[in-house]
């Protein structure tokens, strides 16, 4: 198969074939630097005069100000929002109808609404003595009953985080067609599925450092961003300054997964506190501040019903989804994306003709919830995937039986579904066979029949996802947030030398975009790819861009320099042929070069001329020279869909809870790949996530509202010994939409495998009646559910 | 999480160290390879206004064989004992729950004394080295006091020893020829703290037996004489006679009511007394 993407590669795609076109599994040009540890990362930069900042966060969930001590002989290192005059909140708006509206002060004034919040900021030569400081100022707090559960928070007489709304909902949806003609199905599943609160843990933190620049009368922020131009837009609303008055910038960045596409009160306070005391300032979020104050997300519920026929056919899905958004609607994706999402995604690739969602976004005392990597997908994945193996027990079918069932057909693409998403194309039963037969589910039975020598019994699971990516303006227009991506843009530009420089506005956080626009660009003009040059994360050096979010990088900015570059192709292929004395339509860019019946000329010598003998260029030579901003949107912008199937085999000890994963299968279609190196990554990453959301990782909350897991040793995050050689499988069906058929792929990774394993967890311990629907599968959860089981069986003997 | 400010000293010699343990009057910590000191210093969990640190007491660091029983100097780190640096009375039993502390980055600078003296519930030696039947040496400007590793350690994060004392040595006495060892514990993943350990050193010719269950919330529980988990005896067929409800009833009886968890720690003790007879 690998085979096939290969010769059409060839066929469509020539440079690939040299090795550093699209298709190419190019070794990534950054890793030269990042893997010598030369990377520069905002812990990194050093400006003369730098002072370090720490705060001073509220160690209470839910409380009243009643004052706030600074000693003495720390006034003038202190600042409280009292000397933030002029400075807005953070507020982040949805347009969707009934949104309720929070402002999230930078520094907390009347009420802290979570542990973490920023009360006080702290300044000294080093953080060390900051941390000093900030323990020297004193809380005086009068705590308030915490809003700790989303689904009690829903109940009347709850304790409210925003008092003024009456109630702790920020937003409710509903979505239906025609539930009713799904309620006289044979096969009726109910159950209730949850998903825990998680961490994003990169392995870089936020960090800022501010400075502020008296000749151009700007301040700059260095900040580990995945939206520098966001993140402009959003501090110039706080700080009341023209957008041209502020640069980002955002140096290299060690992960994003989403947790750095956020506004944060960090990058408010730090750029008003640069302008206030003269020198560059600087803040490293700790791990603990990344665990207690920053990062949450994932932490949804379902109460969901499915209806289905005898032969596992589907005929209609009723839910209802809570998520827990936190006290704030985070900066710009707002506190209801989440939630909301759950409602047009949760039927994913399959075909039903009922359907019913409502779906509530609830304020509690902890952070704002934050979108990771795959964002609703993974929590709705796990929901409605669980529920297809309860409805293949009822049935009486093999799992992957019930997929191949109901999976939208390659014959109906593109398709809308009942949420009226449309599916660009794709063979989604063929990624679930592949997958089927991969890991070989007979073989798995043959097994189970025999039992395990050592006593622990295993489990084989499958799930399916599709992945909407690089959805634009036609989809975020109707959710009215402070962000609408618009055309995205990239410029180009041969330098005099021959080189070519690439400038786009999103980012690169260890997706290998360093390496993959310029396999685009080579693809285009034939420059080498060791001669191009990209920038990227700095708002004064690239045109706008909402940034890198949504798997959407590799569709927007690779469509946006492939159309760059054809255009200065078009301009160096004018020149070239009057160098060549030629008619320009005799000519052809081909291979680097202007190539005519008499000769061919390079675009270094094309370059040179324009730059350095512009006495021999043809009069009418088009005046924008060899330097190109060009604008590009997909022909449809609802989003390409990618997608994967994966199958996961796993042995348990029903006694200890262990759980591992002894063989892994991916399937991927995420169109025609540019770099398959680089999406393999992408994929084993995602993975890695994947089984942290699905055994390990979880931030549990006391009744106070307390985080509980407050270091690494308590929030467990996977290592490589608990992530399994995983089997990839590429698929490549191009989407008719897009430059070169892409689809983003970004995010995948990290949605399936909470499900497959899920799945085969309970595949294996079915027998022993058990049957496990919360996130993460812990040891004790198993024993749990597997005491509760035997005991059962007693009583019932 | 950086630590509050403190004082430093690195000694030349024991003496040296004690005297300014006992000058510290109490405000002082011992720092030796800042495994678990570290984290705490910059979480200011602890705020001593002095550290010694005695990675440079040379008399810390032997390691020998005196009689039928081995000194391990308190500096003796985890991988010393795991790469068989050190000697072993043991036979394996000691380098094996070396080999699984942590990760090899904390095996290297972590020393036995430290591990002893953190006596965090969920680490290895204090369940390991109680159900081998060590001994520790604790000493001060006064003098040095010796007694079982079990009362050594008191409870979560708190041992015997009193202001100004160290713990110099551990003395773990050799294991008999026909004494069959077990360890097992359970971690959620490679390198962390463990949720439940079993400990177990049995000799059914000598019809005797010490059995540990550690990783509770507090010191392990140290049976001396574990006949009664055994049906009332302890001979050749302990691997069947293993009673686990006994063993979940001594759980209950330290206060543990969650029965998932009580079932876990059982199941180890199981596994490692699985583990000996093999």
């Amino acid at each position: 198969m690998q085979e096939n993407a290969a010769l059409r590669n060839e066929r469509e795609f020539p440079h690939g074939k040299t090795g550093q076109g699209v298709g190419a599994r190019l070794p990534r040009k950054e890793d030269d630097r990042l893997m010598r540890g030369r990377g520069q990362y905002v812990g990194d930069v050093r400006l003369a005069g730098l002072q370090d900042v720490a705060f001073v966060r509220s160690p209470l969930a839910h409380a009243r100000i009643r004052g706030i001590h600074l000693p003495e002989c720390h006034r003038g290192s202190v600042f409280t929002a009292a000397d933030l005059v002029g400075i807005k909140p953070i507020r982040a708006v949805s347009g969707l109808p009934g949104f309720k509206i929070s402002e999230q002060p930078v520094l907390a004034t009347g009420k802290v609404r979570q542990v973490g919040e920023l009360v006080a900021m702290c300044l000294a030569p080093t953080r060390a003595e900051a941390e000093d400081i900030a323990a020297s100022v004193t809380l005086d707090l009068e705590e308030l009953p915490a809003v700790y559960d989303m689904l009690k928070a829903r109940e009347p007489g709850s304790a409210l985080v925003h008092e003024h709304w009456g109630d702790n909902v920020f937003l409710e949806t509903s979505y239906e067609v025609d539930i009713s003609a799904a309620l006289d199905a044979p096969i009726k599943v109910t159950r209730e599925i949850s998903t825990a609160r998680q961490c994003m843990s990169p392995l870089e933190g936020r960090g800022v450092v501010a400075t502020f620049d008296r000749r151009l009368d700007q301040l700059t922020l260095h900040s580990a961003a995945q939206m520098p131009h966001i993140t402009r837009s959003g501090l110039a609303e706080c700080l009341g300054m023209e957008e041209g008055q502020i640069r980002v910038i955002s140096p290299d960045v060690g992960g994003g997964f989403g947790h750095k596409g956020i506004l944060l009160p960090e990058e408010v306070c730090l750029s008003w506190l640069t302008m206030r005391c003269g020198h560059p300032v600087r803040w490293l979020e700790d791990r603990r501040e990344h665990l207690v104050a920053s990062s949450n997300c994932r932490e949804h519920h379902y109460k969901i019903t499915v209806y289905a026929d005898r032969d596992g056919g589907l005929r209609g899905i009723d839910c209802e989804a809570t998520v827990d958004s936190g006290a704030y609607s985070s900066y710009p994706f707002s506190a209801c994306l989440e939630a909301a999402q759950v409602a047009s995604i949760l039927p994913g690739p399959y075909k039903m003709p009922a359907y019913r969602c409502r779906t509530f976004s609830v304020a509690t005392n902890k952070c704002p919830i934050l979108p990771y990597r795959g964002v609703a997908r993974t929590g709705v994945c796990f929901a409605l995937e669980l529920m297809l193996d309860l409805v293949a027990a009822e049935a009486g079918l093999e799992p992957g039986e019930v997929r191949l069932r109901n999976l939208v057909r390659p014959e109906q693409m593109p398709f809308d579904n009942i949420t009226r998403k449309h599916f660009d194309s794709g063979d989604y039963p063929e990624a679930m066979r592949r997958a089927l037969a991969a890991i070989d589910v007979d073989a798995i039975r043959a097994k189970q029949k025999q039992g395990e020598a050592d006593g622990r019994r295993i489990g084989v699971g499958v799930s399916i996802y599709c992945e909407q990516a690089a959805h634009g303006t036609s989809v975020y227009s109707g959710w009215g947030i402070p962000m609408v991506p618009g055309h995205e843009q990239a410029s180009a530009r041969l330098t005099p030398d021959g080189g070519l420089e690439l400038r786009v506005g999103v980012h690169s956080h260890g997706q290998g975009m360093e390496t993959t626009l310029a396999q685009v660009a080579h693809e285009i003009l034939g420059v080498d790819v060791a001669n191009i040059r990209i920038v990227l994360g700095d708002t004064a050096m690239t045109p706008y861009s909402t940034g890198t979010w949504g798997s959407r990088s590799m569709v927007m900015a690779g469509g946006a320099v492939a159309t760059a570059c054809r255009e200065l192709g078009e301009r160096a292929r004018r020149i070239g042929a009057k160098l060549l004395q030629h008619d320009p339509a005799a000519v052809v860019l081909q291979n680097g070069e202007v190539r005519g019946v008499n000769g061919s000329v390079s675009l270094k010598a094309i370059a040179h001329t324009w730059y350095r003998r512009p006495q021999d260029l043809p009069p009418d030579v088009d005046p924008g020279g060899l330097e190109v901003t060009q604008g590009y949107k997909p022909v449809r912008d609802s989003g390409t869909f990618s997608y994967a199937a994966h199958a996961a085999v796993v042995a348990i000890d029903p006694d200890l809870g262990e759980v591992e994963i002894l063989d892994y299968v991916i399937v991927e279609d995420g169109g025609v790949l540019v770099n398959p190196l680089v999406v393999d990554g992408q994929i084993y990453g995602g993975l890695a996530q994947g089984i942290g959301t699905a055994l390990y990782e979880e931030m549990p909350f006391d009744a106070s509202g307390q985080p509980l897991a407050t270091t690494l040793a308590d929030y467990l995050l996977p290592g490589p010994t608990e992530v399994p050689a995983a089997r990839l499988d590429h698929m490549e069906t191009p989407s008719p939409y897009t430059q070169f058929g892409v689809k983003g792929i970004g995010e995948g990774g990290a949605i399936a495998p909470p499900a497959a394993i899920a799945n085969a967890v309970n595949d294996a311990l079915r027998p022993l009646g058990v049957e496990l629907m919360q996130s993460p599968i812990t040891p004790h959860r198993i024993v749990a559910a597997v005491l509760t089981a035997r005991a059962a069986e007693r009583s019932a003997a | 999480m950086k630590p509050a400010p403190f004082a430093y000293e690195r000694p030349r010699d024991l003496d040296a160290a004690l005297s300014m343990l006992a000058a510290s009057g109490g405000s002082a910590k011992i720092i030796a390879g800042g495994q678990s000191l570290g984290p705490m210093l910059n979480l200011r969990l602890v705020q001593p206004e002095l550290i010694v640190d005695i990675s440079g007491l040379a008399e810390l660091k032997r390691a020998e064989v005196s009689g039928d029983e081995l000194v391990l100097g308190a500096l003796v780190t985890h991988a010393d004992i795991e790469d068989g640096r050190t000697a072993d009375v043991t036979r394996g039993a000691m380098r094996g729950v070396a080999a699984n502390i942590a990760y090899r980055a904390v095996r290297n600078r972590g020393t036995i004394g430290g591990s002893l003296s953190h006596a965090d519930p969920a680490a290895d030696w204090i369940s390991a080295l109680a159900a081998l039947g060590a001994r520790v040496t604790l000493r001060s400007l006064a003098g040095a006091r010796s007694m079982a590793v079990e009362a050594f350690v008191v409870g979560a994060l708190e041992s015997a020893l009193h202001a100004g004392e160290i713990v110099e040595a551990v003395h773990v006495p050799a294991r008999s020829p026909t004494a069959h060892w077990g360890y097992a514990k359970s971690c959620r993943k490679t390198g962390e703290f463990a949720h439940a350990i079993g400990a177990i050193s049995i000799d059914s010719a000598a019809a005797s037996a010490r059995i540990v269950i550690g990783a509770i919330d507090t010191a392990p529980i140290v049976i001396t004489d574990a006949a009664e988990l055994f049906g009332g005896r302890i001979d050749a067929d302990y691997k069947q006679r293993f009673d686990i409800r006994a063993a979940d009833v001594l759980l209950a009886n330290a206060g543990i009511d969650d029965a998932a968890q009580r079932h876990i720690h059982v199941s180890v003790l199981k596994r490692a007394v699985l583990e000996a007879s093999a």
